[in-house]
């Protein structure tokens, strides 16, 4: 194809990315080297007599708007906002590093500040749930395979459903269940005697079934995918296991696993994008006094009445070099592959 | 397989048919019971006295005289005026779904047709997209949304979710685009067509099967999202996902919980019938990117 029917062909769909991913992904990191202007302060000296002179400070409604429509982006202010508590919170942990005498003091009180604590959660939550969903899923698979055809569509049908379901639909229908007067809530407190036990009230007990819900959302996508990929199985190959007296283990472990192992591979990197960004089952349980993420933060700051635009952008930042990290893997993987084909 | 399945033995396949039966409970269960629920009075759904009320509905009678009542439904769809909301999202999923498709279908085809180097940075660049979480780009959209005064309204929303849409989109139909033999078009163009009257007689015709399925998850990617419609769309204009947030927000205070109870089921019916009709497509949708690697 010629560069420029190339072009013609490619435009719509660059300038829509150009606009609407790359230009803001510029905005926000002009927009958390700034902060809003700072109000323009005005002093009155008011003279009474008997009382004296007092010098009275004001906002001065009209120069603040000016300066405002003038540059709405704000005053630039460097990396002030990555730095401050409710960020990276540099002067704290330092502080905390040098007052903290065992590592078990320090990683204590460096959760009681919220950009830590948001990752613990966040990573805790990304290394339980990928890993999970990656086994159920090829248990699912190796399940469905063995059935019979006839039932095998209903089963595809009805494993489908978590995972096509709006995330916060299917956050909400779990978390409704659980609730202490919900079905699954009842049997718990049912199952450990204790009529008081509550996930709202339990910083443990909601991590489990923030997890449980990662767990039932993305297990079917792994699940379909390992199921493909049990179908493209060489049968001469099982074959060979089975006449060599490989046990079902075995044969599971040397023959199966294998061939699956790209297959792993994929699921457990896009897994591990996908729960980084965790958000939509923290609002679905309501889960925020005990669960947050960077997504959570980000959806915190921009709602509400003040929109603190610098807060939210800063944050923004920081989940994009987290989400890079995670992805370097995947990018050097797609480039070697597209190298190879290219040779 | 075949000679694998004649060896299983008894308790082997018992034991797989158990499995598979608690794997169907723990997936459907949950939305067949608030299916259920939904027809039911808060005090039965949530019952704090004994959980057998929501099967028996106790209270439900004691208040409407018989078992299940679409109190809910009522509450949801004529006075909290949930039918705007799924217009709403109805228009953005139309229009997000025909212009990504439009436009990644340009795209993705430019892109498997091209053997020069900058298809690759491309094709990364997009994968980098894909991976940004959407609500990210979301503070460097409301500055120049407020500036222009487009802020709140639908097409904005649409364009946004269509421009995400797209590193998807473009990924996915260039998976497909390359399982189309390029002697088709080639030879089109051997016969003097142009690229684009090779792309429209030849490619088009046979390209459909690729352009459904991933029209099938633009839809569930526009239907589904949260981030971007409740932080884009102002009050009047919200769709399905947003509303059923704000309706937590106001319920759990007013005790209209089956409000949402009830707009969550008719929020997931739609999905359902989706499902039921292009199981085939979702599969081999989800199954394209991760074979091919």
């Amino acid at each position: 194809m010629k560069h420029s029917t190339f072009i013609w062909f490619f435009s719509p769909t660059a300038l829509a990315m150009l606009l609407f991913i790359a230009f803001p992904i510029v905005s926000v990191l002009v927009q958390s080297v700034h902060a809003p202007h700072k109000a323009v302060l005005v002093e009155v000296e008011t003279c009474t007599p008997l009382v004296g002179c007092t010098i009275e400070t004001s906002i001065d409604q009209e120069a603040t708007r000016a300066i405002r429509e003038e540059k709405p982006i704000g005053r630039f202010i460097g990396l002030e906002i990555f730095s401050d508590r409710g960020h990276l919170a540099i002067s704290e942990v330092s502080k905390i590093w040098s007052i903290s005498e065992n590592f078990n003091e320090f990683f204590t009180k460096l959760g009681n500040l919220p950009f830590y604590r948001a990752m613990a959660f966040t990573l805790t939550f990304t290394f339980i749930v990928t890993p999970l969903v990656v086994i159920v899923g090829f248990l699912i698979a190796l399940n469905v395979n063995a059935l019979h055809d006839r039932i095998k569509g209903v089963v595809v049908f009805f494993s489908l459903l978590p995972f096509v379901i709006t995330p916060l639909i299917g956050a909400l229908v779990l978390f409704w269940m659980i609730d202490s007067r919900g079905i699954l809530g009842s049997a718990i407190q049912w199952i450990f005697a204790d009529p008081n036990l509550s996930l709202k009230a339990s910083t443990g007990l909601m991590w489990i079934s923030l997890i449980v819900y990662g767990v039932w959302h993305a297990a079917p996508f792994a699940f379909v995918i390992f199921y493909a990929g049990l179908q493209t199985l060489p049968a001469d190959q099982l074959e060979a296991a089975q006449i060599d007296g490989a046990t079902r283990t075995q044969q599971v472990r040397y023959v199966v696993l294998p061939h699956l192992m790209p297959l792993v591979s994929f699921v457990a990197l896009i897994q591990l994008m996908d729960n980084f960004r965790v958000f939509e089952p923290i609002v679905g349980f309501n889960a925020s006094a005990h669960a947050q993420s960077l997504s959570w933060f980000i959806f915190n700051d921009l709602g509400g009445e003040t929109r603190q635009l610098s807060s939210a952008s800063a944050t923004s930042v920081l989940t994009i070099i987290g989400v890079t990290i995670l992805l370097l893997p995947v990018l050097r993987r797609t480039w070697r592959d597209f190298m190879e084909k290219a040779k | 397989m075949t000679i694998a399945s004649k060896r299983r033995s008894l308790s082997l396949r018992i034991a797989i048919y158990i499995f598979a039966a608690i794997w169907l409970l723990v997936a459907a269960f949950p939305f067949v019971w608030t299916l259920w629920g939904s027809f039911k009075v808060e005090l039965d759904f949530f019952s704090v006295a004994n959980w057998t009320n929501a099967l028996s509905g106790e209270r439900t009678i004691a208040e409407y005289g018989q078992p299940f009542t679409d109190a809910g439904y009522e509450g949801a769809w004529i006075k909290e005026e949930f039918w705007r909301n799924v217009i709403n999202t109805f228009i953005v999923c139309f229009f997000v779904v025909c212009t990504s498709l439009t436009i990644g279908t340009l795209g993705g085809y430019a892109l498997s047709r091209s053997g020069y180097r900058y298809t690759l940075i491309l094709l990364i660049a997009a994968l980098i997209f894909r991976a940004m979480p959407p609500i990210t780009l979301v503070s460097g959209y409301m500055l120049p949304f407020f500036e222009w005064n487009v802020w709140g309204i639908l097409p904005t929303t649409i364009i946004v979710l269509v421009a995400i849409n797209q590193p998807f989109t473009l990924w996915m139909l260039h998976s497909f685009f390359q399982n189309i033999p390029k002697e088709l078009d080639e030879s089109a163009k051997v016969d003097g067509c142009s690229q684009f009257k090779a792309f429209r007689l030849v490619i088009i015709p046979v390209m459909w099967p690729g352009v459904i399925t991933t029209g099938l998850f633009s839809f569930l990617l526009a239907y589904n999202d949260f981030a971007i419609t409740s932080m884009l769309l102002s009050e009047d204009n919200r769709t399905m996902v947003p509303q059923i947030a704000a309706f937590l927000g106001t319920t759990y205070t007013e005790g209209n919980v089956m409000f949402a109870v009830a707009a969550v089921v008719s929020a997931a019916a739609p999905l359902f019938i989706l499902v039921m009709f292009f199981q085939r497509q979702i599969v081999s949708g989800l199954t394209a990117g991760a074979v091919k690697g």
